[in-house]
């Protein structure tokens, strides 16, 4: 049994199946990043502050620059197939995924720096932030409890006065040794931390789950799914095409995370 | 008795049994349980559905002990809930108020997420659609199947969730935050972690059901089958798949948020100075727990026209074929439809006027709800209309259609007064709430899905239901459902509590409290109501396994002498659908065309 415009376009729509599915999908992607952006302007008219400058808003251009590209590589790779040749594709569809790992990586990169960042509360009420010797990631008082065991206690280096942001690390305030009996509370940067940064990393994990599955998705067409091109070629420029609108898709939606994140 | 003494002519000559024109995989494994092909997919979201029906039924009346004998152990079943669930639970047979919540909240979220909306949307439309519009198959078959599969396993994440410590979820099927976050601190991974985890397979399922079906309607109708000759049903099906499209992601955003703060701690639905059991939450706090609400309904609201709808349009299809005439305004009905879908989009917030929104904004959503009454109004009334003048065919089908309507009728008008902000101050929260929605749902769409299931029953098997115990299940059912739920209104106005463990009982014990005597006394009856309303579906379950095998058979393809493409092909339809591709000449509902030979002309008739 055949299913009708798998690959031909209905005359009267003038669309392929898959088309209208991939449409239809990022009609319901736009209703949730939609309702997520929409939370986090909620989130923020009715937040008594908000923090600026926790980013790095280089890295962050950085990143915006390497999706872009990728955007245009994908492209690329789809007019190649239309002219008929499978290696420019490979080629381009190539620099696709590696700008995706890239940003990946940048991510990841961006999210570590946050998990070895702390917020400290000691027993006499004064409150810190600052990074920890040797910068273990994502640490809580029951950590430091466990170290305490063992004998040793861990050096904090508080960031430079007055600085929630980033920036100068340590150096300006003086180390201080925490144990747990002179630590109320201690906790990394993570989305616990603040309404800002849980949104951020709803808002931006969410983000990166798209792009390693967009990611995924495209490899397997580069790789094994390439074949397809022999037996069917229309069928699988199609499935290119749909990929890249995704694609997209994905980097739009990376085009509005990036000023509300970063740069407002 | 039934119109299968009248074999009408069909389009494919086939009876029972005809050859499948393209060989359909074989197995056992791949035939039933992984199959792509929607017939089967339909099926099998039939089946899980009724079973879910059941359960959800089954946690109702075991509430309603509760409710009418407060405090004392339930008869036979409060031994077993001891057994499977514990003392915690249920301490001597006894359901204690945990698990009166937990039975509650999944009660709600199994009678809607599981078994009406996958009966209305998954079985029906799936089975139904495709053949209405001359398709082969979905346009997407995987993905069907991976829409089942998904919705197969949220329900076993629910069901898991009643046996993990701490219980189901607690907090309602609407699960507000904070409450939900915090009704169960013991437990890293409580009901409602469970909870939210099975809503996002079922979210996702709902997406790939809603994608496929679009695209199917929009990319495989037959030739000839325009969108004015498209069967109301597929209308219906077409907006409902719209609405879960559109309206699940938010409550998918909102769930995502809901479960990094339960699991991750973090506080986007939790406010600043939280206090739990008179200490503090250790949060960062700075959350909404009105911004759940807003996401939530978002949704609730479109949701309720996901489960009506799909009703309209069964109900619909059954009216025309058993009046034997055209319905009456199909286009009105069609823009009707479309209206409910694009304004149930700016309604949600009709249940959130006690939440203290500005007097502006109540006015925008009393204003936008009264306008979506207007084209449930036009459907009600054009479907009443149909009637006049017909030569009326009291079979099953007809009669749970015929009764949808009035249900349905109290259930949008009883709908009125909660939409104005003013008289929904005395409402709100109360059984007036709970009656307005049963209404709705259970003796109105409910109804309409017996309907569907007695009408496409020998299409689907090649047999018939038997029609007499067809008529006991029908009159049993209309007269308890109407005895649970119109009872409700009466106590809502007086002012009992939709969420009281005990029914209200210490709350009217309580000094100087008037008023819930009658309330209490009616707690008794509708409960021996429900349990009856129980028993009423015996006849069904029976009727339905036991026609299956021993039913008549059909004699015809088309044993209703209906229009629509479903019968035009071989009973039951064999995979890939039809024998010719077939071709669509007129619109879908051409009963007694003044000079035709028969009182009908199928859609696939030449002109
Ligand atoms: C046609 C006109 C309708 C109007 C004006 C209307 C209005 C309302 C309003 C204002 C509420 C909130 C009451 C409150 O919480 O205080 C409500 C609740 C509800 N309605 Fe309707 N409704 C209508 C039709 C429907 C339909 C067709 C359905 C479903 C098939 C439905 C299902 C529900 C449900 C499930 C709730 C309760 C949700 C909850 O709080 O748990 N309603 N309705
Ligand atoms: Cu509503």
């Amino acid at each position: 049994m055949d299913i009708p415009h798998t690959v031909e376009a209905r005359p009267d729509t003038g669309l392929y199946n898959a088309k209208v599915g991939i449409w239809l999908f990022l009609a319901s992607e736009v209703m949730l990043f939609g309702a997520l952006f929409s939370s986090y302007i909620l989130l923020r008219v009715g937040a008594e502050a908000w923090p600026h400058g926790l980013l790095s808003v280089p890295i962050g251009t950085f990143n915006t620059v390497v999706l872009i590209t990728s955007s245009i590589t994908v492209v690329l790779a789809w007019a190649s197939l239309k002219l008929g040749d499978l290696s420019r594709f490979k080629l381009y569809q190539g620099c696709t995924v590696l700008l995706a790992l890239t940003f990946v990586a940048v991510k990841s990169f961006e999210y570590r720096d946050k998990f070895t960042h702390y917020y400290v509360r000691l027993q006499d009420g004064t409150e810190l932030n600052g990074h920890l010797a040797g910068n273990p990631l994502n640490w809580t008082a029951a950590n430091l409890a466990d170290t305490n065991r063992v004998g040793a206690s861990i050096t904090f280096h508080p960031d430079a006065a007055g600085g929630e942001g980033e920036g100068a690390h340590g150096g300006h305030a003086e180390p201080i040794e925490l144990t747990a009996a002179n630590v109320a509370k201690l906790e990394s940067w993570g989305p616990w931390r603040s309404t800002y940064l849980a949104i951020y990393f709803t808002l931006t994990g969410l983000h990166a789950l798209h792009v390693i599955g967009g990611a995924l998705v495209i490899a397997y067409l580069w790789g094994p799914g390439s074949r397809m091109w022999r037996s069917d070629p229309e069928r699988f420029t199609n499935r290119v095409e749909v990929c890249g609108l995704f694609w997209h898709f994905v980097d739009l939606v990376w085009i509005f995370l990036f000023p509300v994140l970063y740069l407002l | 008795m039934t119109a299968t003494t009248h074999p009408g002519s069909t389009a494919t000559a086939h009876a029972a049994g005809g050859h499948a024109p393209h060989a359909g995989p074989t197995g056992f494994l791949w035939k039933y349980v992984f199959s792509t092909d929607h017939k089967v997919i339909g099926i099998q979201y039939g089946l899980t559905a009724l079973v879910f029906l059941l359960l959800g039924y089954g946690l109702m009346a075991l509430m309603r002990w509760q409710l009418a004998y407060p405090g004392q152990p339930i008869p036979v079943f409060g031994e077993l809930l001891l057994r499977a669930l514990g003392p915690d639970m249920a301490d001597r047979g006894i359901m204690t108020p945990d698990l009166y919540n937990s039975f509650g909240a999944m009660h709600g979220t199994i009678m809607v997420f599981l078994a009406v909306v996958p009966l209305a949307f998954g079985a029906f439309g799936n089975y139904v659609v495709p053949l209405q519009i001359g398709a082969p198959d979905m346009a997407f078959p995987k993905i069907n199947m991976a829409s089942y599969w998904c919705y197969f396993a949220g329900g076993v994440v629910m069901l898991v969730s009643f046996f993990i410590p701490g219980g189901a979820a607690k907090s309602g099927w609407t699960s507000y935050s904070p409450l939900a976050t915090v009704a169960d601190l013991a437990h890293r991974f409580d009901g409602q972690t469970f909870w939210l985890m099975g809503m996002v397979l079922l979210i996702t399922s709902s997406l790939l059901g809603s994608v496929n079906f679009i695209a199917t309607i929009i990319q495989l109708r037959a030739k000839g089958m325009g969108w004015l000759r498209l069967p109301f049903f597929v209308w219906a099906q077409f907006v409902t798949a719209f609405l879960l499209l559109l309206a699940f992601p938010p409550l998918e955003a909102a769930g995502i948020m809901q479960l990094m703060d339960n699991l991750l701690g973090t506080s986007f639905f939790l406010p600043t100075g939280l206090v739990v059991s008179g200490r503090p939450l250790d949060v960062s706090g700075g959350g909404s727990p009105l911004l759940w609400q807003h996401l939530f309904w978002f949704l609730g609201h479109p949701e309720v026209y996901v489960l009506i709808l799909p009703a309209m349009g069964i109900v619909a299809e059954v009216l025309a074929n058993n009046t034997r005439k055209p319905l009456f305004g199909y286009k009105s009905l069609v823009y009707s439809a479309l209206a409910i879908g694009f304004l149930s989009f700016i309604v949600w917030a009709h249940h959130m006027y006690l939440t203290g929104m500005g007097t502006k904004i109540s006015t925008f959503f009393q204003t936008t709800t009264m306008m979506i009454s207007i084209p449930s109004v036009i459907i009600l009334t054009a479907l009443f209309i149909s009637l006049w003048g017909g030569s009326i065919r009291f079979n099953t089908p007809m009669l749970f259609a015929l009764a949808f309507l009035p249900m349905f009728g109290i259930g949008g008008l009883t709908g009125l007064p909660l939409g104005f902000s003013a008289t929904d101050i005395q409402l709100h929260d109360t059984y007036y709430v709970i009656g307005h929605f049963h209404y709705v749902v259970a003796p109105g769409t409910i109804f309409a899905l017996f309907a569907g299931i007695y009408y496409w029953f020998p299409k689907a098997t090649g047999r018939m239901m038997n029609e007499y115990w067809g008529r006991v299940h029908f009159v049993l059912s209309f007269i308890f459902m109407n005895l649970v739920f119109l009872p409700m209104f009466v106590q809502g106005l007086e002012g009992m509590s939709r969420r009281r463990d005990d029914g209200g009982a210490t709350y009217a014990a309580g000094e100087g409290v008037y008023g819930l005597s009658l309330a209490l006394k009616l707690n008794v009856g509708i409960s021996h109501a429900a349990w009856l309303l129980g028993v009423a579906q015996v006849p069904f379950m029976i009727n339905l396994f036991w026609s299956l095998w021993r039913g008549p058979k059909v004699v015809s393809d088309n044993p209703w002498q209906a229009t629509t493409l479903e019968w035009a092909t071989p009973t039951p339809p064999p995979h890939g659908n039809f024998t010719h591709r077939p071709v669509v000449y007129r619109g879908p509902y051409d009963y007694s065309l003044p000079g035709s030979p028969t009182d009908y002309a199928p859609q696939n008739l030449p002109a």
